[in-house]
């Protein structure tokens, strides 16, 4: 039993940083891709394995929504616009670096070190014991009961938010010919 | 009980996924690649969300880290809008450039 307990755990443990690793390689690829086509489909990586990790947290429906909402909608979108905008190559490091980018990199640098230590000063000593879930945690079904009865509100703030971004969408691909 | 590694790793990885989107906000030109570095940022705080979510064995935050991907979604939408708009108008597509808001 305990054998069987260890070996899932290892099993997990690999998992983990496979996808862990995905997450990394692939979002440093989205920032420092010169073409955008490649970016946006390093992001599908990126998306993928937060994907798997998501499922390790128990968050299935989470992960089915990131898969469908994310890679299956906003990439095939980003894809699109891309197509219809044409190939244009930016080299992100171009002609060495300049003050801007090493000062972006300081202060990107700076915002990891300053999420690490709040989050270690605040709850380091709480996050080694986590709670016991039960198997419903997560499902869809859990997660409607959720939406509809604690978080109604933010259920349908939800959906005017994106009834108002797809006006403003439609908005702004129908004027511009008019005001030009 | 949670196997493989602990909450905090998650909140590490979150961690350095969102430095690695800001960085890409701050230094990238194209307002393509800066949008998708804003996704990144985005999942960065959905994997923090759902891993708290996760270690206090409450749903709040996973509907947030839903409200999350609705709000990014939007986001997009308006984004890629805005690219569009610009591209159409014949301007450089290129953040430095688009400096000032007279059209």
């Amino acid at each position: 039993m305990i054998l069987a307990a260890s070996a899932g755990n290892v099993i997990v443990w690999m998992v983990w940083v496979a996808a862990g690793f995905a997450c990394l390689a692939s979002a440093v690829a989205v920032v420092s891709f010169s073409n955008p086509f490649f970016s946006a489909l390093a992001l599908i990586g990126n998306l993928a394995s937060l994907a798997v990790l998501y499922l390790l947290l128990s968050a299935e429906f989470v992960a089915a929504a990131q898969v469908l909402v994310y890679a299956g909608a906003v990439v095939v979108m980003f894809l699109f616009v891309i197509a219809y905008v044409g190939p244009r190559t930016e080299p992100p490091w171009a002609g060495g670096p300049s003050w801007q980018a090493v000062a972006a990199a300081l202060a990107a640098g700076s915002i990891f070190i300053e999420i690490v230590v709040a989050v270690g000063l605040k709850a380091g000593g709480r996050l080694s014991h986590s709670e016991h879930v039960g198997r419903a945690f997560g499902s869809p079904g859990w997660i409607g009961r959720l939406f509809l009865t604690d978080h109604l509100l933010a259920f349908e703030i939800t959906s005017i938010v994106l009834l108002v971004a797809a006006v403003g969408g439609v908005i702004l691909g129908a004027h511009t010919k008019r005001l030009a | 009980m949670l196997q493989g590694p602990g909450i905090a790793w998650y909140l590490g990885l979150a961690a350095f996924l969102f430095a690695t989107g800001a960085l890409g906000v701050l230094v990238r030109r194209n307002p393509l690649i800066v949008l998708l570095s804003l996704e990144i940022m985005l999942n960065g705080g959905n994997l923090a969300l759902i891993a708290v979510a996760r270690h206090a064995g409450d749903g709040a935050g996973q509907i947030f880290a839903l409200a999350v991907m609705a709000v990014a979604a939007s986001e997009v939408c308006v984004g890629l809008g805005f690219v569009v708009a610009i591209h159409r108008r014949r301007l450089a597509l290129d953040v430095d450039e688009l400096s000032e808001l007279r059209g």
